[in-house]
């Protein structure tokens, strides 16, 4: 257990009196939130610490996928090569030209943007299962591509790259250690791209993006350019991506073409959906359940075993499973898992939510 | 029973709980009068849940060890995550084990990929990532990475057997080759080339990749046929070796055959691809195979068909992976009883890397396990065989391998 | 040039393999109008069931038979099941119960049969029928099998009562409850079709690939491509569709350089290519929506 550190009181001290100044409740959100995330990793372990950055890398690239999604009507079921874009270039950047970290990350947005603009164009022509299809197959196309014998002396081929020695140290001398530093460089990462989101999704151009998603033509009508719009909104979204792979390289600091293998982008999928689509926040508990669900449903499934033993006590020919074969019992934990909420949620924790707030409001009204 | 249960509510809290908990003792972590914590991660949920088996062999292995009073008097708490073969995962699960559970060591992490996101982390943090499982070159490197040590014989070496074989005996042979696209397949054409040599390039007269992802690798057996090669060169997995002895015995394609050791079980691909399509191949072995009749009344694998009943009963007989995971829980186990009452990390490493002619129940008569300060990789020693009526022949010397990673 | 003819034979083997499951992906678009990810380990399931079967002794073709009809039953179980329950829920929710289905029977299957392929016999033989060894008997078979599967759904859509109900129902499930099609029942019934199609694929496929937990994984997508190249809403396309991909796959590997290892993303590009020029697939109709 890591001690309170002055710092915490004083950070703590000045965040409440910011509180208590501020008349604006979202001010005073936002200031809670600043406020939660430079406390956080002094008293957290370095593992939860590196876990809950790995959560908000994951929101960022729901986020990214949310927007094309949620707020475009654009489907992606490739969204895992853009991660790897991300990852790909910053990586390879720090190792191959000693580019700093930091600026790597501008870098690969600026790339995956391009990257996503491009493959918006052809995905213009393609609707709902088609262009489901066409995400998928660049995904899956992904981790072959990033082996491929002419750029394998770039990417490291199978191998991939080791960035462990890379791993960006805090600066001036800042008594943080690597896991507290890679957390505040991801927050603040974290803080931007949700406010550029955020601020998109609110502006003129934002209410384009959504018009396009509820009716195509009735927004072609008004004006909006809609191949602009959308080819823009794809690159966007592989935009927020790319830099969550950015960061993640610095996370893993390792990046190989394992890691961004289908099941990545089904993840980032799945996690918009249980978030819920057309909801920024969402993310988060996108996130959430991305990284915990899979550990949480292996525990359960290794239970079974005794819970299975259990019924057994009281209905003797229940069957049987053995403690070791359990654990192959996984896979199946998470798809019920999955299952049962959406039983309970069909549009997602935003849904959920949206409802709470409507019966909420019926019952003061 | 000391494999750890967790129920529901436990796992739920565990993220929270474990991150508010410190390193327990100022001791060697995982290690008190009573127990020893070992820390491992493999696949059993995702595409590669097959290898799942290994973690679940091991872990009924140490279920054994426990039933039988433990280690020098420690119960031994085997610890395993799914890792999904994916690299990120890995590094979490790892970190998990280290970090909250405070294993003593990481044991048999599984995977190249995954082995290469953890071995910074370990080396960082001094503690062993011992005997890992996989076949690349570059885990005996004890230099720069002084915490991680391999186990099985590698790829690359194996690969200088068959070229030196081939030399020997098929000197104007035309070679084609099959092998999967990636870190495993490639390391052992390095081997094959490196051991041809200046002859590499005129003997070798097709490569043909095949990716995990393909159905089927009947193309590329296609194309090797016509490719007029009369050697073959087989670096695929269980599932791709079976798939081409079936489809060259279809086209009656007949070359000298070379399969590679990761897909020689009897039970888990000749005896599918059919004992009179595989018949004449040649490979190499250190394990001794339960589906092999010769077998039969040997007492290290009598006693790990009785371990396979009562440890592992729902566990797969025909499956070579449960095999290996007996075998290198054995060798752990003896580096664990090695490493003495006074169990430290540094201890365990000494241990690991002072095996002196060590002999395991189910490793071929002959092969023994070698290791020293500057020899982190535990068996090398292969024996080339040929498999003849339903079981495999051995023939000619225990061949060690000299291939390092660099 | 006598290699390319091989490869092209070659091609059509596979090809075969996958215009088989594309067709009962195709089968259950037209019953619930989605693609159903979880199709192929279904199928695969399926062939398990089949295996265990004739492990217990029954003979192949018993087998074969008592398997359609389980899985018939199957599929209309889980969509009784799983799917009725959130039949409002937005698309996008199916598409994660689809993904948690596969996450369930792959990890079920691995769990009651392991992970050690399985040989599985085919009732055709392995004889070489053409040119040495290029199309085995099997091969021969699967192509007549899918074939023969093709020219009863053909009729099945077109003359009976029920294969019209069903395309009403899911085409427009609105107007087809107005004229009083059961529309949940026809789902239902479409799910219970296309598990028994994909069990005839699956057993057909099965000899070839050997059986084992991921067997449909990556043949499933193959399966989509083909299915989608040839128009979702044409089961002849389909057909026709899988059996491009296959050669078109086998035909990439003769790139210059690249092709041997290139050829998945190859057969992928090919594929989005068409998709842009013909958006509906080579033989789908034009669906056109309402504003």
């Amino acid at each position: 257990m890591k001690t309170t550190s002055p710092i915490t009181t004083i950070i703590a001290a000045i965040g409440a009196t910011v509180i208590t100044l501020a008349q604006n409740w979202k001010v005073a959100g936002f200031i809670f939130i600043l406020i939660i995330g430079a406390i956080f990793p002094l008293w957290a372990s370095g593992v939860f610490t590196f876990q809950i950055s790995q959560l908000l890398i994951y929101a960022i690239a729901i986020a990214g996928l949310n927007l094309l999604t949620g707020f475009n009507g654009q489907f992606s079921l490739g969204h895992s090569a853009f991660y790897a874009i991300g990852a790909y270039v910053s990586a390879v950047m720090m190792t191959q030209w000693d580019i700093p970290f930091y600026l790597t990350i501008p870098i690969a947005a600026a790339v995956c943007f391009v990257f996503g603009f491009l493959f918006g164009l052809p995905a213009l022509r393609l609707e709902g299962i088609y262009l489901a299809l066409a995400t998928f197959a660049l995904a899956i196309a992904t981790p072959q591509i990033l082996k491929f014998k002419p750029v394998e002396h770039l990417t490291g081929g199978v191998q991939g790259l080791a960035l462990f020695h890379l791993k960006p140290e805090a600066p001036f001398g800042l008594p943080f250690d690597q896991d507290q530093w890679t957390f505040y460089v991801t927050f603040a990462v974290t803080i931007l791209m949700f406010f550029i989101a955020f601020s998109l999704v609110n502006s003129r151009s934002g209410r384009a993006m959504k018009a396009i998603r509820d009716n195509q033509i009735a927004a072609k009508v008004t004006g909006i350019d809609l191949s602009l719009f959308k080819t823009l909104t794809f690159g966007v979204s592989a935009l927020f991506t790319g830099v969550a792979g950015a960061l993640s390289a610095m996370l893993i600091a390792f990046v190989a073409p394992d890691s961004f293998q289908i099941t990545l982008a089904v993840a980032i999928f799945v996690g918009m959906v249980v978030g819920g689509v057309g909801w920024i926040p969402g993310a988060f508990l996108g996130g959430l359940f991305i990284l915990f669900v899979p550990n949480i449903a292996e525990h359960i499934a290794f239970g079974l075993a005794a819970f299975f033993d259990l019924i057994r006590k009281v209905i003797p020919f229940f069957p049987s499973i053995g403690e070791q074969s359990a654990k192959g019992l996984t896979g199946t934990v998470y798809g019920v898992f999955l299952i049962l909420l959406i039983y309970i949620m069909p549009s997602g924790l935003a849904g959920l939510l949206r409802l709470a707030v409507q019966r909420l409001a019926r019952a003061r009204g | 029973m000391q494999i750890k249960k967790y129920g529901i509510i436990p796992a739920l809290a565990l993220g929270f709980a474990v991150a508010m908990a410190g390193s327990a003792s100022a001791q060697t972590p995982g290690v008190t009068d009573k127990e020893i914590k070992i820390g491992n991660i493999n696949p059993y949920s995702g595409p590669a849940s097959a290898y799942g088996t290994i973690g679940k062999s091991i872990a009924a292995y140490f279920k054994m060890v426990n039933a039988e009073g433990g280690i020098n008097g420690r119960m031994v708490n085997f610890i395993s995550y799914d890792d999904s073969y994916s690299p990120p995962k890995a590094l979490e699960q790892t970190r998990k084990l280290v970090e909250s559970d405070n294993v003593l060591l990481m044991f048999q992490p599984l995977g190249t990929p995954g082995n290469t996101a953890i071995q910074g982390y370990l080396n960082g943090k001094k503690v062993p990532q011992l005997f890992v499982a996989t076949g690349a070159t570059k885990w005996g490197d004890p230099k720069k990475f002084p915490w991680t040590m391999g186990w099985q014989p590698n790829y690359q070496s194996e690969g200088r057997i068959y070229a030196d074989y081939i030399l020997k005996n098929y000197p104007n042979a035309k070679i084609g080759i099959l092998f999967q696209n990636d870190d495993y397949g490639k390391d052992y054409v390095k081997g094959l080339k490196d051991g041809l040599g200046a002859k590499a390039k005129t003997m070798i007269v097709s490569e043909q990749p095949y990716e995990v992802a393909d159905p089927t690798v009947d193309s590329q057996i296609i194309a090797l046929k016509a490719s007029g090669a009369d050697v073959f060169f087989n670096a695929s997995t269980p599932k791709f070796a079976a798939q081409s002895i079936k489809k060259m015995a279809e086209i009656g394609w007949k070359p000298a055959h070379f399969l590679n050791q990761v897909s020689n079980s009897v039970g888990g691909v000749l005896k599918p691809a059919g004992f009179d399509n595989a018949e004449g191949i040649f490979s190499t072995g250190y394990l001794k195979d339960q589906n092999d009749p010769q077998w039969k009344n040997d007492a290290g694998m009598k006693k790990w068909f009785a371990f396979m009943d009562k440890y592992y009963p729902d566990g797969d007989k025909t499956s070579s992976f449960n095999v290996y995971g007996y075998t290198v829980a054995q060798n752990l186990h003896k580096v664990l009883l090695a490493a003495g009452k006074n169990l430290t990390r540094e201890g365990v490493m000494k241990a690991a890397a002072s095996m002196k002619d060590l002999e395991l129940d189910l490793l071929l008569p002959g092969i023994k396990i070698n290791t020293s300060a500057t020899d982190f990789y535990p068996i090398e020693q292969n024996q080339m065989m040929r498999f003849k009526g339903g079981n495999w022949e051995f023939f000619g010397p225990i061949i060690s391998g000299e291939v390092r990673g660099s | 040039m006598e290699q390319v003819v091989q490869q092209i034979i070659g091609g059509l083997a596979t090809g075969a393999i996958y215009a088989c499951i594309a067709l009962s992906i195709v089968m259950i678009y037209q019953a619930i109008d989605h693609l159903n990810f979880a199709q192929g380990e279904m199928a695969m399931f399926s062939t398990y069931i089949a295996w265990q079967l004739m492990q217990w002794g029954m003979p192949y073709w018993g087998a074969f038979f008592i398997t359609i009809a389980i899985s018939f039953v199957l599929g209309y179980v889980i969509e009784r099941a799983v799917f009725k329950p959130v039949h409002n829920a937005p698309v996008l929710s199916h598409i994660v119960i689809f993904i948690a289905l596969f996450a369930i029977i792959n990890s079920m299957a691995g769990f009651i049969w392991e992970f050690t392929i399985k040989p599985f016999p085919t009732p055709f033989g392995t004889k070489s029928v053409l040119g040495e060894g290029l199309l085995s008997a099997h091969g021969a078979g699967m192509i007549a099998v899918t074939g023969i599967m093709l020219g009863f759904l053909y009729l099945f859509f077109r003359y009976t009562r029920v294969g019209l109900a069903m395309r009403a129902a899911s085409a427009n499930p609105d107007s087809a409850r107005l004229v009083g099609i059961r529309v949940g029942f026809m789902n239902a019934l479409g799910w219970g079709m296309a598990a028994a199609i994909g069990a005839v694929a699956g057993i057909m496929i099965a000899p070839v690939v050997f059986l084992e937990p991921n067997m449909m994984v990556t043949i499933l997508l193959y399966g989509f491509a083909g299915a989608v190249v040839g128009g979702l809403t044409s089961p002849g396309g389909a057909v026709f569709g899988g059996f491009a991909v296959g050669v078109i796959e086998n035909l990439a590997s003769f790139v210059p350089h690249f092709g041997a290892e290139m050829k998945l993303s190859i057969a992928l590009a090919l594929i989005i290519l068409v998709l842009t020029l013909k958006p509906n697939g080579l033989f789908g109709r034009k669906i056109v929506n309402r504003v």
